[in-house]
């Protein structure tokens, strides 16, 4: 009897594990379909064959026909300069309501996250009017000031904020630190699994964000990489497909590259900042 | 000065900053929008005045508005329930030890961290008519070629599919998150009374994933509101709209047609949408609890 059952456990086991696989093969498809036609000649596109000659022309022709390092740059100084406004702004905020129960601090806080579920991409009408009343239109920064107050971040970081032991406060009080140096030396060091899941999650959303770039940028010394390769994929610009794709990966690449190198982080930042 | 009022000084202070941003593009656009929404469209000869309730008017008698909306629901419908299945079983296959896991896992995740425009080039290429993957694929098989995204009838499931690949990975690590707090003993005990796996999965392991069930579900719905970058590269809304969506439609109002009264008018009703799943959320964790 119990070797019978422990066989039909078995098989379960060979076709869960197979079904797991197949599932797996068919999720990755679609990219190893891109990275198939971006490093092979465009004959190729829809025809496999495994001798096809490999080939970077693809990626040397969409790096001519637009400026992707140009974007790439734009990108990488969006996705560092609303990380930065945001550490420093939401730790401050996050502190606040953590340690100082100050007058209307419920009402402030309840304030605070309306941010959660009305995100500034839905307000694109009126911030875009903000904006240009304020000369910021096609800018980097206009780009990123509507995110650099998040609602989002000052949440997890008062959560983490609060459960450090006050005791560690109190110690640090004692030995002659002030404000400022009891949130350096204590809570920010307490909170860095926090921090970088925070982080990682800041960077690719912003990364890949793209309609309120598209709403504000115009030209090429602010586009980021989403709004250049929307702009590139459109169908009527009559780019053919091996050089999207080969574009494609490149916009994607430096994130893909980092979730790769580190794929425990990511996920468990995903599920920490997710769980709250 | 006494530390009591200190404590005051010193909260509003560290507040300040994070609040002006975020009173600034939040809290004011919030109320400006439901105000501009009361005004007409101003034009070089006839400036905006106000005029009541005249847009939600218009929006009322607006087909397209009634289809951007009918096609958000089906959109929510189409993606969400086998987006939440599909987690599910990618949650349980990665949650047991087989081989290879950390590669399954990773090839489920990886969509979530393409930004949608990419994905959006990728797949536009399966579905182009004639030359695309898909109908390649079919005239290999003998069927004849379709125009997925150019068919009414087909353009909508054609974009369903795709989110659906995009997000069941995402959701899979809340599943994942869950199942390990879940304790083996649980299986090892149904095991021993003898239930099979199936009714171990409908009677134990369901219920106590619903939290989190919940919790994405609700996620999924904003999700479904607030992304809509693949338009801009699959459809732009097209054909005949029968893709559009909501928040597409408020950036063509404004950005297209240049009416930014009657976007702030559709704005309107989607804060009403997202402020009604405010509530809901509210109210679901809070029975989240019951759970714990």
């Amino acid at each position: 009897m119990k070797t019978i059952r422990s066989s039909s456990f078995y098989f379960q086991d060979v076709l869960e594990t197979g079904a797991a696989w197949f599932l797996a093969l068919l999720w990755i498809a679609p990219l190893a379909y891109a990275f198939w036609a971006a490093f092979h000649p465009s004959e190729y596109a829809v025809h496999f064959d495994i001798f096809a000659p490999l080939t970077l022309d693809n990626l040397r022709e969409a790096l001519s026909q637009a400026p992707f390092l140009r974007y790439a740059f734009n990108t990488l100084l969006l996705v560092t300069s609303i990380l930065f406004a945001q550490l420093v702004l939401c730790t401050l905020a996050a502190y606040a309501f953590a340690r100082y129960r100050f007058f209307g601090s419920d009402l402030a806080f309840a304030l605070v996250l309306v941010q959660l579920m009305i995100t500034p991409e839905i307000l694109i009408v009126e911030n875009y009017g903000t904006l240009a009343r304020f000369e910021l239109i096609d800018t980097i920064l206009g780009i990123g000031l509507p995110y650099m107050a998040s609602a989002f971040g000052i949440f997890l970081l008062r959560q983490a904020f609060k459960s450090t032991p006050k005791e560690l406060e109190e110690a640090a009080r004692l030995e002659g630190c002030g404000v400022f140096g009891v949130l350096w030396r204590v809570y920010v060091p307490l909170a860095r699994p926090t921090y970088l899941a925070y982080g990682l999650v800041s960077v690719s959303h912003h990364w890949n964000n793209f309609l309120w770039p598209l709403v504000v940028t115009n030209s090429v010394e602010t586009r980021p990489l989403t709004v250049g390769l929307g702009i590139f994929g459109a169908p009527e610009s009559g780019v053919d497909w091996s050089i999207i794709s080969a574009a494609t990966l490149m916009s994607v690449a430096p994130l893909l590259i980092a979730f790769l190198l580190f794929q425990r982080q990511f996920v468990q930042s995903f599920m920490h900042a997710g769980i709250k | 000065m006494s530390p009591n009022i200190m404590r005051h000084v010193y909260g509003w202070l560290l507040l300040t900053p994070a609040a002006i941003l975020l009173i600034a593009f939040t809290h004011y656009p919030t109320v400006a929008t439901v105000v501009d929404s009361l005004f007409s469209k101003g034009t070089a000869i006839r400036p905006s005045r106000f005029v009541g309730l005249a847009n939600y008017e218009m929006l009322i008698g607006d087909p397209i508005f009634w289809k951007v909306l009918t096609n958000n629901a089906w959109f929510a419908m189409g993606t969400i329930p086998t987006s939440i299945i599909l987690a599910i079983v990618m949650a349980l296959f990665v949650n047991r030890a087989i081989p290879g896991r950390s590669l399954v896992r990773m090839a489920y995740f990886t969509p979530t961290i393409l930004p949608m425009i990419a994905v959006a080039n990728i797949w536009l290429f399966f579905y182009t008519p004639d030359i695309g993957l898909i109908d390649q694929a079919a005239s290999w098989l003998g069927i004849g070629g379709h125009n997925w995204l150019g068919d009414p009838a087909t353009v909508l499931p054609a974009i369903i599919v795709m989110t659906i690949w995009k997000e069941a990975g995402f959701f899979m690590i809340f599943y994942l998150a869950a199942l390990q707090n879940i304790p083996p003993e649980l299986e090892e005990a149904a095991r021993l009374e003898g239930a099979t796996r199936w009714y171990y999965f409908r009677r134990v392991l369901f219920p106590l994933l619903m939290p989190t069930t919940l919790f994405v579900m609700i996620n999924a719905v904003l999700n479904s509101f607030k992304l809509v970058d693949h338009l801009f590269v699959l459809t732009k809304g097209g054909p005949d709209n029968a893709s559009n969506l909501l928040l597409y439609y408020i950036f063509e109002s404004a950005f297209s047609y240049f009416d930014a009264n009657y976007a702030a008018t559709l704005t309107v009703i989607l804060l009403g949408l997202l402020a009604v799943m405010a509530l809901m959320q509210f109210y679901v964790l809070d029975k989240r609890v019951h759970y714990r």
